[in-house]
């Protein structure tokens, strides 16, 4: 079976779809709708988390049974800060426009509850390699959901993806303009985040029933 | 008096905590179903974003900024430790939020019944240290101010929880459709009344443009605040970025 185990490919491949952390789970909502106004920043976004979910969840994996349980909180807010300043001073390096477009959305990974809570349901439990694949499913779940708003809000709401016109050029007249389309500005307005994640959910929900709430 | 009033509304309405900004998404949507548990999740974080942002402040003026540690001495002036902002916030709020559990248990048990489950849950909230991070990058000028914008923010959340809930307990006798239950229909109703709460955009722009012209004038006379300036614009180029996203 190679390097990975039946079970260790369903640590990755739940969280992508049935136990996805944001629509099943709801965790890591903030930072998820309001930096999904462009593709780019979205995917910028699910790198860092991968990177700080990942890292995170083996760091804590590896010291979970010397942390007392009264200040574990403490001790996962300190480990998280840290990988949040890496990836915060990493992003102003290299890629400094985007940083500002990010502004404080990367400080507020330390407080993305899907860190928090994948620490807590996970990482305190389990053995690091484990820890490590859970990290990186769910934060490839969180990925998914990002991009998918992205691609849609970028889309609908400039006509652009990663900043390429991809429906023609607005001023000109060109391509899907030239046929009277015009961009829904309110996309990229924050209401309509809510109401794509809205909409996802309708749709994952409808394919697999068993997900309805009652 | 008049831009104490003006935070407060910007705050409270305008860029409220969950309909602007998205922050404390998660115990908005977890903490929603009844409108009591809504009510002492909200009091709590009025009061916790009150104390933290106005501490966080102190730490960022006399600490954290570039050239904050002038007051130890010349030789300190150039020090900028600002990247160290993300784990001393995080910090305060999680000791605070630690000492605020302890006092309350204290002195006023049935306070601490009533809020007691929802303060721990409090420092892992996102609207607590977003408070504090928006404190930082919107540059504050006052400890009044600082305190201003913490309680104003709380109540702006306090309120969105308060709706929300409120709408949740009668949306239970509707007929919605099976897959958007729960989850999905929360999503689009805040949707929904996001886009009434964005009607309030329009209340506070005329003191904006007065505010933004007195800057330009004051920059023409002064060459050496150019520098400021510039640095102010770019704070505000980036809050409106966040703002828009």
């Amino acid at each position: 079976m190679g390097l990975l185990t039946k079970k260790d490919q369903a640590l990755i491949l739940d969280p992508l779809a049935d136990n996805n952390p944001i629509t099943i789970q709801v965790l890591g909502i903030c930072s998820a709708l309001a930096i999904t106004a462009e593709l780019k920043a979205s995917i910028v976004m699910g790198i860092s988390v991968l990177f700080v979910l990942g890292v995170g969840n083996v760091v804590i994996s590896l010291i979970r049974n010397i942390i007392p349980s009264k200040i574990r909180i403490i001790v996962q807010l300190v480990v998280v800060a840290t990988l949040v300043i890496i990836v915060d001073q990493v992003l102003k390096a290299f890629a400094y426009e985007l940083s500002k477009t990010l502004a404080v959305f990367v400080g507020l990974i330390i407080t993305n509850c899907i860190i928090m809570g994948r620490f807590e349901a996970f990482a305190l439990g389990n053995g690091p390699w484990k820890s490590f694949l859970d990290g990186i499913g769910n934060s490839l779940g969180y990925a998914v959901i990002l991009i998918i708003v992205g691609f849609f809000r970028e889309l609908l709401g400039s006509g652009t993806l990663l900043g390429f016109q991809v429906l023609g050029d607005p001023v000109a007249k060109t391509g899907l303009y030239a046929l009277g389309y015009e961009n829904n500005g309110f996309m990229v307005l924050s209401p309509m985040a809510l109401i794509v994640v809205g909409i996802i959910i309708w749709v994952q929900r409808s394919r697999n029933k068993d997900l309805i709430e009652d | 008096m008049l831009e104490h009033l003006e935070l407060f509304f910007k705050s409270v309405f305008v860029s409220n905590m969950v309909f602007a900004t998205f922050l404390g998404m998660c115990s908005y949507l977890a903490v929603s179903k009844k409108v009591s548990t809504a009510v002492g999740l909200g009091a709590a974080v009025i009061f916790v974003l009150a104390v933290t942002v106005p501490l966080n402040w102190l730490l960022d003026q006399y600490l954290l900024r570039d050239g904050a540690l002038a007051w130890l001495g010349p030789e300190y002036a150039d020090y900028d430790l600002s990247f160290l902002s993300f784990i001393l916030f995080i910090a305060t709020i999680a000791t605070m939020v630690q000492l605020v559990e302890i006092v309350v248990e204290k002195f006023s048990p049935s306070l601490y019944n009533s809020l007691g489950i929802f303060l721990p849950l409090i420092a892992v909230n996102c609207a607590i240290l977003g408070g504090s991070l928006f404190m930082q990058s919107r540059d504050i000028a006052t400890i009044g101010l600082a305190f201003n914008y913490g309680l104003s923010s709380g109540i702006g959340w306090f309120l969105a929880i308060l709706a929300i809930a409120a709408i949740r307990e009668k949306i239970r006798y509707s007929n919605v459709p099976a897959p958007l239950r729960g989850l999905g229909i929360t999503f689009i109703v805040t949707g929904l009344m996001a886009i009434g709460f964005n009607s309030f955009g329009g209340m506070l722009t005329g003191g904006d443009e007065g505010a933004k012209e007195e800057l330009q004038q004051s920059a023409k006379t002064e060459e050496v605040k150019e520098d400021v300036k510039k640095e102010l614009e770019k704070n505000e180029v980036s809050f409106n970025n966040v703002q828009n996203n």
